[in-house]
């Protein structure tokens, strides 16, 4: 007698099952398929390529109504079952009906997951599941503004459908990079890259906090930190879940899906599963891959065949024309793994294995996916890649060949790329000037004038020739930055500007380092680059910071801190100073000194307890000293006028206006000030940084002096009449530092690169350029000039404490 | 046999970044990488016992705050030319949670004693 099967989702794993079980025993069941969708089975996969006009619903129709025919299949599209009786061993349709079945195939799959924002519920907020979705992205047009929560698989391809049918999409996704659990940061700013160049507009790290609406339709979506995205429709893919309502209703066990054993059969003997509805050995699947392994087996479970599910490998792929990425294994950094990373800037290509034991374990690629099979063959197949090691990542056509260029970045620039920013001139130019036979250095510089001022770009210059002449010229070896890269500190200081690289992972790409993420000495000099030159675009990145400037504090050879509050100019008051005594007392500060900067140090302060002390010290009117910076440290002053019988000027109070001018600013190595009311100079202001001696005239302002491990007296870089002229070619001079300056040079070392003369054309000759440097200046002090004590006390007093106490538990 | 203490959110811990854990022993320092892994180490480096968990994370290293050792988070071994090693306990993460094997962390305490 045949035995009565009721299928429960007509999706792509029952349908593959249904396919398994016709052929291996036709006329074995009488199958009754439910489905909620009015519509039998089609490829979910290709809703994207239908999206995007590549293909039409038609074509992608998997079992049309003559097959189901053909099987003797009862369908009952657009109906669900709503109920199940297990005793009875019956199902009920939504209309009432009740069943009887001698098996029962769940086959449910998931439904996307809606976060619960404030008026999710409006008309015109949508997911991306099925052919109505579908159809609705399809409404959009260029009249249309589009919004997309999630960076995901899901939510690039609703978008680049989209952005195909001419609407203006913007992209909202909350992690620092798109498709993280796929793609590495690398590969996430290529992907990032691309869709911005389709026109999509992306936003990482950002936080959805309302959907906007008018007249009960969708209007915007508003954003944690106050912007507002206009749109017409809001698309959700940020995840889905297993369809499980039924299966729990029924008292079958569910975790985060139906629980299903080897077999694909339910805690329920006669009721099996297949496809994202399941919960497999933890596991839960979006993918069609695993899916159509478990149709196999559950088809030879309901013929009471022996078969088994064992999950595999997974590898990933995005259906967007133009990005082409894979990604498959694991490629977390993990116990004994070992990266090998490729990167051809001039192709945009990258590559990342994971290897561990001798086995690719992991492997992540963008812009040339050719090899991805072969990749993804070894890490299934846990190949032992010890002998071709050295040339893995070149892939199989390369096997013995290629070797890593180290001049890919430069080739891979266009010609208007701007090589010397002194004088303007591109990449093309030089190439010009080469081909008309400037064949060195020294013949560019006087075609061309590149490199010819302040000299940073030289090793870009000698990169250039060297990619155009070939053999023909030898690079004279210069260092470059740290084992990660090939590049010198201007060289990358050139490419973050002139090919606007605005994050870490653009340099790491656009210039090819070599390891993944960095390390110890690369990511702070990337970090001050990067912030130097794009202040509103770039976040500061506190975790490529040394201790001390992510910390706000001083670390001390036993883990404790120094904390040193500002005294602007040396100047202090009682009250200041009973709550640095009061502060000293309530937190045990073992030493308090004065230090060499006119100021007081309270040294030795757990970390546990920096915030508390600095809340106490804001409330007593102090900000942060930056002690610990490579930024503003001190403006050192003496009594000047108001005291003294030579003062010519008042010295302390241009002191305590420069401070607060440059106080906060991020610098590539710290900065200190001195002002001296007269040239006896008991501020020592001819060993500092910058220096000013009050005359009778006005003041002589000089910089790059020293007196650390080199000692060396200032250099005279003007004399002003005015205190507003003396303030303004500081902060210009202090501006110009910081966008040319090799990250740990102090200025001194600075000037002796560029010249007293390249200083002074641009800080004080050039009126215009003065002026454009201290508007520089202001606008990244816009974002910086901020205590960070009362900041981290306010957000982050949090992280300062440890994240658990075992001691008390260990006790036990 | 592992005895799993949760210990805090995952996200409790800046990628590329360390919080400690206190014990009565000293602090263990857990750290997170930039992929999400974790790893639980002694936070004193071997060199002069510097607080690791304050040095920047970099792959699966992290450098020292004092004088830049460069230490596996995964072995605890100093890397490059200088010698030494510290103590690793076993640490994971599931759903978000940061999870340290408090049989380790008691052995420690014995071994300390
Ligand atoms: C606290 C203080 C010594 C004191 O007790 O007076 C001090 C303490 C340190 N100095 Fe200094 N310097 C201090 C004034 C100076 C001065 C004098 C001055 O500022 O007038 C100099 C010479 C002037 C100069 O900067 O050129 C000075 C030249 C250095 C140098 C060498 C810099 C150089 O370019 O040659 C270093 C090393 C470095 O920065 O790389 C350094 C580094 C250090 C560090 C941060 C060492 C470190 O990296 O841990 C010390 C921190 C101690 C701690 O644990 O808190 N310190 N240091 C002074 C703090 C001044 C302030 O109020 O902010
Ligand atoms: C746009 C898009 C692109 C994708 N791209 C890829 C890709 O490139 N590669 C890849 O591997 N995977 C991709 N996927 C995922 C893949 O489509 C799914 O993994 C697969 O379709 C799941 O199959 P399923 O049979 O488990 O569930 P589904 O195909 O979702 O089928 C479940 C069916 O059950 C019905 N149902 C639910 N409850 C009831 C009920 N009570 N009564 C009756 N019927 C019910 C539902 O209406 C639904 O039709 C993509 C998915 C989408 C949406
Ligand atoms: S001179 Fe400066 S760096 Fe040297 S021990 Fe003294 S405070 Fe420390
Ligand atoms: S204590 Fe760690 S390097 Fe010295």
């Amino acid at each position: 007698m045949t035995k009565k099967l009721v299928v429960i989702g007509a999706g792509m794993a029952s349908g593959r099952a249904l396919e398994q079980l016709f052929d291996a025993a036709p006329g074995e069941y009488d199958v009754t398929l439910f489905n909620a969708e009015p519509r039998g089975n089609y490829d979910r996969i290709m809703l994207s390529p239908v999206l995007a006009g590549d293909k039409t619903y038609e074509d992608i129709v998997i079992h049309d109504s003559a097959w189901y025919e053909e099987k003797g299949v009862t369908c009952r599209f657009g109906e669900k079952v709503v109920a199940i009786d297990r005793d009875a061993k019956t199902v009920t349709a939504a209309n009432g009906d009740v069943l009887p079945y001698d098996k029962l195939l769940f086959g449910t799959g998931s439904n996307p997951f809606i976060i619960p924002l404030p008026g999710h519920d409006l008309e015109g907020v949508i997911a991306y599941r099925d052919l109505e979705d579908t159809e609705r992205m399809m409404s959009m047009g260029p009249d249309n503004k589009v919004v997309v929560i999630g960076g995901g698989l899901l939510g690039l391809e609703a978008a680049a459908g989209m952005a195909a049918r001419g609407a203006d999409v913007t992209v909202v996704h909350i992690m620092g990079h798109l498709m993280e659990r796929q793609l590495d940061e690398a590969a996430g700013y290529l992907l990032r890259k691309a869709l911005m160049d389709k026109g999509i507009t992306v936003k990482c790290s950002a936080n959805s906090k309302e959907i906007l609406g008018k007249d009960g339709h969708v209007r915007a979506l508003l954003l944690d930190d106050g912007t507002e995205l206009p749109c017409d429709l809001l698309v959700m893919a940020v995840g889905i879940r297993p369809n499980v309502a039924l299966a729990a209703e029924a008292g079958l066990a569910v975790g985060k899906g139906i629980h299903v054993d080897d077999q694909m059969v339910t805690s329920d003997a006669d009721i099996l599963a297949v496809g994202e509805c399941v919960e497999h050995n933890g596991a839960i699947f979006g993918l069609v891959a695993p899916l159509y392994d478990q149709a196999k087996v559950v088809a030879k479970t309901l013929l009471g065949e022996e078969a088994q599910y064992v999950q595999k490998e997974l590898s990933t792929k995005l259906k967007v024309t133009g990005c082409d990425l894979f990604s498959a294994g694991d490629f977390a950094e993990g116990e004994g793994r070992e990266d090998i990373v490729f990167r051809d800037p001039s192709r945009g290509v990258y590559r990342r294995l994971v290897i561990e034991n001798n086995v690719v374990v992991g492997a992540v690629m963008y812009g040339d996916t050719a090899d991805s099979n072969w990749f993804f063959g070894l890490i299934r197949d846990k190949t032992d890649i010890s002998d071709m090691r050295e040339t893995l990542i070149f892939g199989p056509a390369f096997q013995g060949g290629a070797q890593m260029d180290p001049l890919a970045a430069v080739a891979a620039l266009p010609r208007d790329a701007e090589i010397c920013g002194c004088n303007g001139v591109c990449k093309g130019d030089i190439e010009d000037a080469i081909a008309a036979g400037s064949t060195d250095l020294a013949a560019i510089r006087a075609t061309t004038k590149a490199s010819g001022s302040c000299g940073t770009c030289t090793g870009l210059v000698e990169q250039v020739l060297a990619v155009t002449l070939g053999d023909d010229f030898v690079i004279p070896t210069s260092q470059s930055i740290c084992a990660c890269t090939d590049m010198t500190h201007e060289d990358v200081r050139r490419m973050i500007k002139s090919q606007e690289l605005k994050s870490m992972a653009a340099v790491w790409q656009e210039c090819g380092w070599k390891t993944p993420c960095g390390c110890h000495v690369c990511r702070p000099a990337l970090n001050f680059y990067l912030l130097a030159d794009w202040p509103l675009e770039y976040q500061d990145d506190p975790q490529s910071r040394f201790i001390n400037e992510r910390k706000h504090a001083n670390i001390q050879k036993d883990g404790t801190f120094s904390v040193v509050p500002r005294m602007w100019g040396g100047i202090t008051t009682p009250n200041e100073l009973r709550a640095i005594a009061d502060a000293a007392d309530k937190y045990k500060v073992p030493t308090v000194k004065v230090t060499g900067g006119q100021r007081i140090d309270l040294l030795g302060v757990k970390g546990e307890d920096l915030p508390a002390i600095w809340a106490d010290l804001n409330a007593a009117g102090m900000v942060s000293g930056h002690a610990y910076s490579k930024g503003l440290r001190t403006v050192k002053t003496c009594v000047g006028t108001d005291h003294c019988r030579f003062g010519t000027q008042d010295s302390t109070g241009l002191g305590i206006k420069l401070e607060k001018a440059l106080w906060g600013s991020w610098t590539p190595h710290k900065v200190k000030l001195a002002v001296s009311g007269c040239p006896r100079n008991c501020a020592e202001a001819t060993c500092k940084d910058v220096g000013v001696i009050c005359v009778d005239s006005g003041y002589q302002v000089s910089v790059g002096g020293a007196a650390g491990m080199d000692v060396k007296e200032t250099e005279r870089l003007v004399d002003v009449h005015s205190e507003q002229e003396a303030i303004d070619v500081t902060v210009a001079f202090v501006q110009l530092y910081r966008e040319h300056a090799k990250y740990l040079d102090r200025p001194y070392k600075f000037i002796a690169k560029v010249g007293l003369d390249w200083v002074k054309e641009r800080v004080v000759d050039d009126l215009e350029e003065r002026k454009a440097l201290i508007e520089r200046f202001e606008l990244s002090q816009s974002i910086y000039r901020k205590d960070p004590w009362a900041q981290h006390v306010q957000d982050k007093a949090q992280t300062y404490q440890p994240l658990a106490d075992l001691a008390l538990e260990a006790a036990e | 046999m592992t005895n799993w203490i949760d210990i805090a959110a995952l996200d409790d811990i800046p990628r590329r970044g360390a919080r400690v854990v206190k014990t009565r022993q000293g602090c263990v320092a857990v750290f997170r990488t930039a992929e999400d892994e974790v790893y639980a180490l002694d936070n004193a480096c071997p060199h002069k016992a510097g607080p690791l968990a304050e040095g920047i994370v970099h792959g699966s290293s992290v450098t020292c705050p004092l004088h830049n050792w460069v230490i596996s988070l995964e072995t605890g071994q100093a890397q490059g030319a200088d010698e030494g090693q510290v103590q690793t306990y076993p640490a994971s993460v599931e759903n978000g949670r940061i999870l340290l094997d408090a049989a380790f962390l008691r052995t420690r305490q014995v071994a300390a004693e």
